[in-house]
């Protein structure tokens, strides 16, 4: 069972610092490197393990492998020029970028964006956490060996991929959010295409509940491992299905509906394990509550409309003066941007605030201790790690 | 918001105050009265929650906007605190004893932007870059495609072919 405890008789006497003092030369420790490159890391990080036997008593999260400075660049760049920039923030989600970027802009200039426009928002938003969800999911599992269910979640994503191409014209990376609204209403024949994904997501959650939640071997190593204390969310800054397996709802379209999340019946999962175990069951109940959001999307949402507010010439386009906040809700938790405009056609500082920046750095740190080496990879997953949240 | 604004306005000498939406605000304040603000902030009015800390470089009035954004978990309201500090003397209060997350802000910031967070742990390790030894690369008077140019380009031991010419080279090295 893993608890978090103060007993440090075998752990590096610390300094007034509160710092680690690590000798190695008494061959009581070794140091290990878990990362950039290996299949218990999400994405490019690094983990500096210090290590007694198997278990870890101190933990250092280093980033900088895929530092591209987007938000540096951003500063040069028109704001439609900002767009190819901002959505490869995150890779796996790209989505929210696109939508808070847009709503910053749209908010200091002064843009109402129609309403059909605002439902094919929510619906591209929910399809990118579904797409998400669907190897997150069982990629939990993954981190103790049981690789099956992230093929099948893979396979069903994949479809989910083909629908963003026809909507979008991209698979992976769709700039369909833009300032004023979207770039299209949905293709004929697209709701049943996508009803028929739905449906196999359906059959997707009861096996994939069989195969991971019931196996005694994912719960054994999962339940109690990494216990995050509710006290812990505000201190540390811990959000979405993280906060919610600690019993605390959070959840931004319920805490603060934006689009029409107001119009849609759901209601977040939340459990008081907070373990890995529990971390993932939220994410279980979450791919289930998004197929069901979809679905009341697609029957609530207008057939047609306009989808784009009218909007300058975007190459000549000057924000007024003006700062906001804009935040939305990712797979991973509360997903924010803060926008800084100085009148000019340019942003003067864009800065992006991902769940990942506390989760990989201070909370990950924390969890580890006291950990096993085998674990590490299942806690920083039941996290949902994204290092270009932190290097941006 | 207007309320919570109006209550911080009797305690302590706030301006530049923007009522940005019913959620959301954003105030400044002086840099020295910055931290025992967000500190009663936290603990008299619910804002236990920090979303994050950022910074934008005034160069042309050659002073740093450093924002606290805080969020109250209660009321789901933001506040944006801004702090101005002097261009030519970057340095800030390190807010590490309010919330265990600070830290690694102000270690980004310092590595990024050059402001210093005295006795805020682990400041002076290096974040993302390493071996950096030229101004900090979010301050505005950086300039990316120089330090690229200079850098990286031309890189010894590349050449360019034309794509034509070398396959033919390849194919028939006897023509």
């Amino acid at each position: 069972m893993f608890t978090i405890n103060n007993d440090r008789s075998k752990f590096p006497e610390l300094d007034d610092a509160g710092n680690a003092l690590i000798d190695l030369t008494s061959h009581k420790y070794l140091k290990l490197w878990q990362g950039p490159q290996h299949p218990g890391v999400t994405g490019n990080m690094s983990l500096e393990l210090t290590v007694t036997g198997d278990e870890i008593v101190e933990s250092k999260t280093h980033v900088g492998y895929l530092h591209r400075g987007f938000e540096k660049l951003m500063e040069r760049r028109t704001f439609i020029q900002c767009f190819p920039t901002c959505i490869r923030l995150c890779v796996a989600e790209p989505d929210p970028n696109e939508y808070l970027l847009s709503s910053c802009v749209e908010e200091l200039a002064g843009i109402e964006v129609p309403e059909t426009a605002q439902w094919l928002r929510m619906l591209a938003l929910e399809m990118a956490r579904l797409q998400v969800l669907l190897r997150q999911v069982p990629g939990q599992a993954g981190t103790f060996a049981l690789g099956l269910g992230y093929q099948w979640g893979n396979y069903i994503r994949d479809l989910i991929l083909d629908r963003f191409e026809e909507l979008t014209g991209g698979r992976v990376y769709h700039m369909y959010i833009l300032p004023g609204g979207v770039r299209g209403l949905l293709p004929n024949g697209f709701k049943n295409r996508l009803e028929e994904n739905l449906k196999l997501v359906d059959e997707f959650l009861p096996n994939v509940w069989d195969l991971i939640y019931t196996n005694s071997v994912f719960k054994k190593r999962a339940k109690g491992l990494a216990v995050i204390p509710k006290e812990w969310i505000d201190q540390y800054g811990i959000y979405g299905p993280a906060a919610r397996a600690a019993g605390i709802m959070r959840d931004v379209r319920k805490t603060h509906p934006y689009l029409f999340y107001s119009e849609i019946d759901f209601e977040p999962f939340t459990t008081d394990e907070s373990d890995v175990f529990a971390r993932s069951l939220v994410r279980w109940h979450d791919l289930k509550m998004t197929v069901d959001i979809i679905r009341q999307i697609l029957a609530k949402m207008p057939e047609k409309g306009d989808i784009k507010a009218p909007t300058p010439n975007v190459m000549h386009w000057k924000i007024p003066k003006g700062e906001t906040y804009v935040k939305c809700e990712s797979s991973r938790g509360e997903y924010g941007m803060y926008l800084v405009t100085d009148g000019s056609d340019k942003p003067r500082r864009v800065n992006l605030k991902g769940p990942s920046y506390t989760h990989a750095t201070s909370v990950l740190e924390k969890l580890l201790v006291n950990a096993n080496i085998a674990d590490t990879a299942a806690i920083m997953v039941s996290l949902a790690t994204c290092p270009p949240e932190i290097e941006r | 918001m207007k309320q919570l604004v109006e209550i911080i306005q009797n305690h302590f000498p706030i301006n530049d105050i923007d009522l940005r939406k019913k959620s959301l605000a954003f105030i400044s304040i002086h840099q020295n009265q910055a931290i025992p603000l967000l500190e009663w902030l936290k603990t008299t009015h619910g804002y236990t929650a920090f979303v994050l800390l950022t910074a934008v470089d005034w160069i042309e009035e050659n002073r740093f906007q450093l924002t606290y954004l805080i969020s109250n978990p209660e009321n789901f309201t933001e506040l944006g605190v801004r702090v101005f500090i002097d261009r030519e003397k970057a340095e800030m209060v390190s807010a590490h004893h309010l919330w265990k997350s600070i830290w690694v802000y102000q270690r980004e910031l310092k590595e990024m932007f050059g402001i210093n967070f005295p006795d805020s742990p682990r400041v002076n390790e290096s974040f993302i870059l390493e071996g950096w030894d030229t101004i900090p690369p979010y301050r505005r008077d950086f300039d990316t495609k120089q330090y690229s140019e200079e850098t990286y380009f031309p890189r010894p031991g590349r050449s360019t072919n034309d794509p034509a010419k070398h396959m033919k080279s390849k194919l028939y090295p006897k023509d």
